[in-house]
């Protein structure tokens, strides 16, 4: 059983990151969208907590959000940036999606 | 006559996510033509609506920002970014946008118009005010 687990808040407003974090198995997934992708960037008090994440899981950012925000470049290594299309094969490659909103 | 009142506008959230960015533009733009002495704030998450080079092409949302660019041309040149809020994000005031202002006193010349302040600094900032309006 694999898990997609999608986080659309930011993660110094929301606690949403920190409980996807705490309540996925190793092994799973996280995709960060719309102000999700705030927690993908590098030097941030949410980096520590995301480069744990990725010695277990992987991580993915949407391209389309880290664009409109114009922080594309400022993205943690070990992150994969996937466009829509992208997003569309992660759920289908997974078995379940759950929304961290 | 009325008198001229100090308003504040504090912004704390990001672009996009949700649309308090945008109205809060709206209304210091409306404001604007109001001839108030206005002072804008960007704390928290709000820091992001000033990160440059958006391009919203592909979320099928309209790029709002080059309007702060234009605030300058409202008389509008009071901005305050917390500094503490741009730390825990990763950011500098290099990825904001070069806001500035032409003074009319010194023949026109161009001033930057974001300062980058301490949390003490715009605690203060705020106690001067007579009006604060929250986004």
């Amino acid at each position: 059983m694999t898990m997609l687990h999608t986080v659309n808040k930011s993660p110094f407003e929301k606690d949403s990151l920190t409980s996807c974090l705490r309540l996925s198995e190793d092994g799973s997934s996280i995709l960060l969208i719309e102000d999700g992708i705030y927690a993908a960037l590098e030097g941030t008090t949410a980096s520590d907590s995301i480069k744990e994440a990725l010695k277990t899981k992987k991580v993915f950012a949407l391209q389309e959000d880290l664009n409109a925000r114009g922080v594309q470049s400022k993205v943690i290594d070990g992150i994969e940036q996937v466009d829509y299309a992208g997003f569309v094969k992660l759920v289908t490659e997974h078995d379940k999606v759950q929304s961290w909103v | 006559m009325s008198e001229t009142k100090k308003f504040l506008y504090v912004n704390r959230r990001a672009p996009y996510g949700t649309i308090y960015a945008w109205e809060s533009l709206e209304v210091i733009l409306i404001g604007a033509a109001f001839e108030q002495d206005v002072t804008l704030a960007f704390v928290d998450d709000g820091v992001f609506q000033l990160v440059k080079d958006h391009d919203t092409a592909g979320i099928g949302m309209k790029n709002f920002t080059p309007t702060y660019g234009a605030l300058g041309d409202y008389d509008i040149n009071k901005i305050y970014v917390e500094k503490e809020s741009l730390e825990a994000r990763g950011l500098t005031i290099d990825d904001l946008q070069h806001l500035i202002w032409e003074d009319e006193d010194e023949d026109w010349a161009e001033k930057d118009s974001i300062k980058v302040v301490t949390s003490s600094e715009l605690a203060a900032l705020m106690g001067e005010q007579d009006v604060v309006l929250s986004f």
